[in-house]
């Protein structure tokens, strides 16, 4: 568990350069409130809480879904949304290990349904818009909801490359008008690219490390782009170039750091390709025909819901069969 | 050195593990001294309880019979040595259990004094396949790599199988065993007669000696010994040391590359594997007529104090072992019978060496520390890299900790070997070989009921259709007897009271048959009543 933080580390630097210190607010309240209530689930469990604190766990829950929540939410947001990954997703169904969904994602998944207005403000990334948000004026929005003096929070905020990406699709303009914003990066989302680049690298290193296999993370993202490429033809000026998918929105955190979760997600190596391709593909299907601008996080929970069958039918052939 | 261009294998999985075999191989094989008394087992086979031939007080000599074998799967027991029975009883014997076993006990005389031999060597080359196996069989001699399976069932693989090719498995792959490569190194010429009496048996053309190659000695010694018998047909092939490749049919799979079909035996694809110790042994029970009394037996471990190899009588207790090893040291904290990969701890010292018995390992606090702290499994996969059943063990450990007997069963968990790499490298310390070997054993216990359930269900309906029968005989006697007497009485006139006994006997007879049919009738009977 410390190596998957360690790993999150060059991400989240690039997350507070590009998107301010409401990233860092938001992991630090996140895992207070994670280990929080793990050890006091444990204690009404009658369990000892140290070895389960202890194993790191709760803050990595924890600090992935205050790296998926916009960079400047109410102080509740990552509260609701670890309490609910940590008591809800994860110690009632048996804590560590006994889990069927990903808690991050569920914590996130509630926060995404219940509050929708918060869970969709984001801070522009640096570089696109003018004001940046000193640390005081992130402390006082996060925790006493007063927006800033002067442009007030709108000047601050805006849809993400994705959001914008779907909200004008669906007003008819072509991609390259759309793309003329400059929200847009050179592939994805200006900032986002490089977060997910940072992310990348991360990712990398976990599986050089071998705390994870590349199964996941590649059957996920081949799913993905193979997915929009294989759409692409159909009406190029109606989709983003494949790729945008890859460096826009959680894909990245999505595929390396989050699909792998061993608890929830498959366990034989075949088991893994089918687990991570399908989440690849629901994310394409729900971000292009969904509701909802990124598809990850629901996709990461149908997919933990298919695992058991999965890894049931996909054995590997054992010795002499 | 082994035969280098000999075409290898690999098998999936297994672990690269600190062998610690340097520690025990400093001395000699060593015979004990004789102990003051000796406790045999009446099962160490795994067929069913010997019969006992001797009773308490009768003097036995040395390789006298003292219990016979009662089936095909078992081998008769032989007393180690010349002496008395002084006790036959319950006694602890070396089980993962711990519970107490039916035991022969002899106080030696001292003596050891042989029982009359057949005196006579016979060559090899004169004894039919059938004669082999009378001997093995008559000697007692059962598989020493463990098993303790009777070796000359091994030898019968049957008339559809054609065996082509004995494995000698002298691939001792669990850290700290050195019997097998002792005896490989100082006793090769009796190992390769062994394998030539093998081979006469199987009707095997080839033999193949798998030697690790962490053992390059052992290997020279029986290469050796292989080039003065003027062997052609039989080589020693070096493998790589990498832990379980003693395993039967992993080892098949390094020297062959065949995978044995899993409900299958090596026999179904030409193969019959056989230990090294064993080869001796079935050199000694055929040509010198020796029963199996005794082995070789490693004592290692951090808290013994000499760890050795010994040639031990098969009864001795294991403190007379350890103590003959310089005793326990002071830090010396569990004591195990086997490797330990896959020996189980003994309560006791007072349990006896058995034909199973191939090390007592003693280990100290700090070997066992790392055991402690079982936490919770988060699937991370780590034993299904070295599974080499090439198994999910994650998932079997799931489903047998839930009880789930059936998935535990679709996700093969009679293919586990109990090789032990699964618990060896789970970063969560779970013992997950005694989970596999719970939900075996009630998987064992639920079949054992089902087929007594389905004994008792077909005795039920024999039963049943037993009283059927009679009951239909008897209204048949009925009728051939009213018949008769109708013919006598035929021309009397019908007797009123007759009738209305035979209507009584119609109505009666309706009635059970609606009964048997479930019909409820209560009403109508007591209406009728």
């Amino acid at each position: 568990m410390g190596q998957v933080l360690l790993a999150l580390v060059p991400g989240t630097i690039a997350m507070v350069w590009y998107f301010g210190m409401g990233v860092l607010i938001n992991v630090l309240l996140a895992s207070a409130t994670a280990v929080t209530c793990e050890a006091a689930m444990l204690r009404l469990r009658s369990r000892d809480p140290m070895p389960a604190v202890s194993d790191l766990s709760a803050v990595v829950t924890a600090a992935l879904l205050g790296l998926a929540l916009p960079t400047l939410a109410p102080w509740w947001l990552p509260v609701v949304g670890a309490a609910f990954a940590v008591v809800i997703a994860k110690q009632l169904y048996g804590g560590l290990g006994y889990n069927p969904f990903n808690p991050a994602m569920a914590g996130y998944v509630v926060l995404l349904i219940s509050f929708p207005v918060q869970m969709t403000t984001w801070l522009g990334p640096a570089g696109v818009v003018s004001h940046d948000l000193g640390i005081g004026e992130t402390l006082a929005y996060v925790f006493g909801g007063v927006a800033p003096a002067g442009a007030g929070l709108d000047a601050y905020t805006m849809a993400t490359p994705l959001d914008t990406m779907k909200t004008e699709l669906g007003l008819n303009r072509m991609v390259e008008e759309i793309r003329a914003n400059p929200l847009f990066g050179d592939i994805g989302g200006r900032g986002w690219e490089w977060v997910a680049n940072w992310y990348l690298l991360g990712g990398l290193w976990l599986i050089y490390r071998r705390v994870i296999t590349w199964h996941i993370p590649v059957a996920m993202l081949v799913g993905l782009v193979g997915t929009a490429a294989f759409m692409y033809p159909l009406g190029t000026d109606s989709q983003p170039f494949p790729l945008f998918h890859l460096f826009s929105g959680g894909a990245i955190l999505g595929a390396f750091f989050i699909a792998t979760d061993p608890v929830s997600a498959c366990s034989s190596n075949r088991g893994k390709l089918i687990f991570g391709a399908g989440i690849g593909i629901l994310t394409y299907i729900i971000r292009t025909w969904g509701g909802y601008p990124d598809g990850v996080a629901f996709s990461v929970l149908l997919m933990n819901m298919a695992a058991p069958t999965i890894d049931y039918y996909t054995q590997p052939r054992a010795f002499g069969h | 050195m082994g035969d280098t261009r000999h075409n290898l294998h690999r098998f999936f999985g297994g672990l690269v593990l600190d062998g610690h075999k340097s520690e025990s191989t400093t001395l000699p094989i060593t015979r004990l001294p004789m102990p003051d008394r000796l406790i045999l087992p009446l099962r160490e086979h795994i067929g069913e309880e010997d019969k006992l031939v001797v009773g308490p007080g009768d003097a036995v000599l040395k390789g006298q019979v003292l219990a016979q074998a009662t089936d095909y799967v078992s081998a008769p027991l032989h007393a180690p040595t010349s002496g008395s029975v002084i006790d036959i009883g319950d006694y602890p014997v070396p089980h993962p259990s711990g519970l107490n076993a039916p035991c022969v006990v002899i106080q030696p005389d001292g003596d050891d004094r042989w029982i009359e031999l057949p005196s006579q060597e016979t060559s090899v080359e004169a004894l039919t396949p059938e004669e082999i196996r009378r001997r093995v069989r008559r000697a007692g001699v059962v598989g020493l790599g463990g098993a303790a399976f009777p070796t000359a069932v091994k030898l019968n693989p049957g008339p559809n199988k054609p065996i082509h090719t004995l494995v000698l498995n002298g691939a001792e792959c669990e850290p700290y065993i050195t019997c097998d490569q002792m005896l490989m190194r100082e006793r090769a010429t009796e190992v390769v007669a062994g394998m030539r009496i093998l081979m006469r048996a199987l009707g095997a053309q080839q033999a193949l000696i798998g030697v690790e190659d962490n053992n390059p000695s052992s290997a020279q010694a029986l290469e050796q010994a292989l080039a003065d018998a003027g062997e052609r047909d039989a080589r020693v092939v070096s493998v790589p040391t990498r832990y379980p490749t003693g395993g039967e049919r992993q080892l098949i799979k390094v020297l062959t590359g065949k995978e044995v079909p899993a409900n299958g035996l090596p026999a179904n694809i030409g193969i019959v594997c056989q230990n090294v110790a064993t080869a001796a042994a079935v050199y000694h029970a055929v040509v010198k007529h020796f029963p199996l009394v005794s082995r070789v037996i490693t004592v290692a471990g951090a808290g013994v104090g000499q760890p050795r190899n010994l040639e031990v009588l098969l009864g001795t207790p294991v403190a007379d072992l350890i103590e003959f090893c310089g005793g326990y040291k002071a830090d010396a904290s569990r004591l195990l019978m086997g490797g330990p990969m896959m020996g189980f701890s003994l309560g006791t010292d007072q349990v006896p060496v058995i034909k199973a018995t191939n090390c007592l390992l003693v280990q100290n606090r700090s070997e066992i520390a790392s055991e402690n702290g079982e936490l919770p499994c988060i699937r991370c996969g780590e034993c299904a890299k070295v599974c080499p059943a090439q198994l999910l063990p994650q998932q079997l450990y799931w489903y047998a900790r839930a009880r789930d007997l059936e998935k535990v069963q679709d996700y093969n968990l009679f293919d586990c070997i109990e090789c032990g790499c699964c618990a060896h490298v789970c970063p969560a310390h779970i013992p997950l070989v005694q989970y596999y070997r719970y939900a075996k054993t009630e998987i064992w216990a639920m079949e054992k009921e089902r087929r007594k359930s389905d004994l008792a269900r077909r005795r039920h309906e024999a039963r049943q259709l037993r009283i059927e029968q009679e009951k239909a005989e008897r209204e048949e006697r009925m009728r051939r007897k009213k018949e008769a007497l109708g013919r006598v009485g035929a021309a009397e006139p019908e007797d009123p009271k007759k009738a209305a006994i035979a209507a009584a006997v119609e109505r009666a007879k309706a009635k059970a048959a609606a009964r048997k049919a479930g019909i409820n009738i209560n009403s109508e009977q007591d209406g009728g009543a």
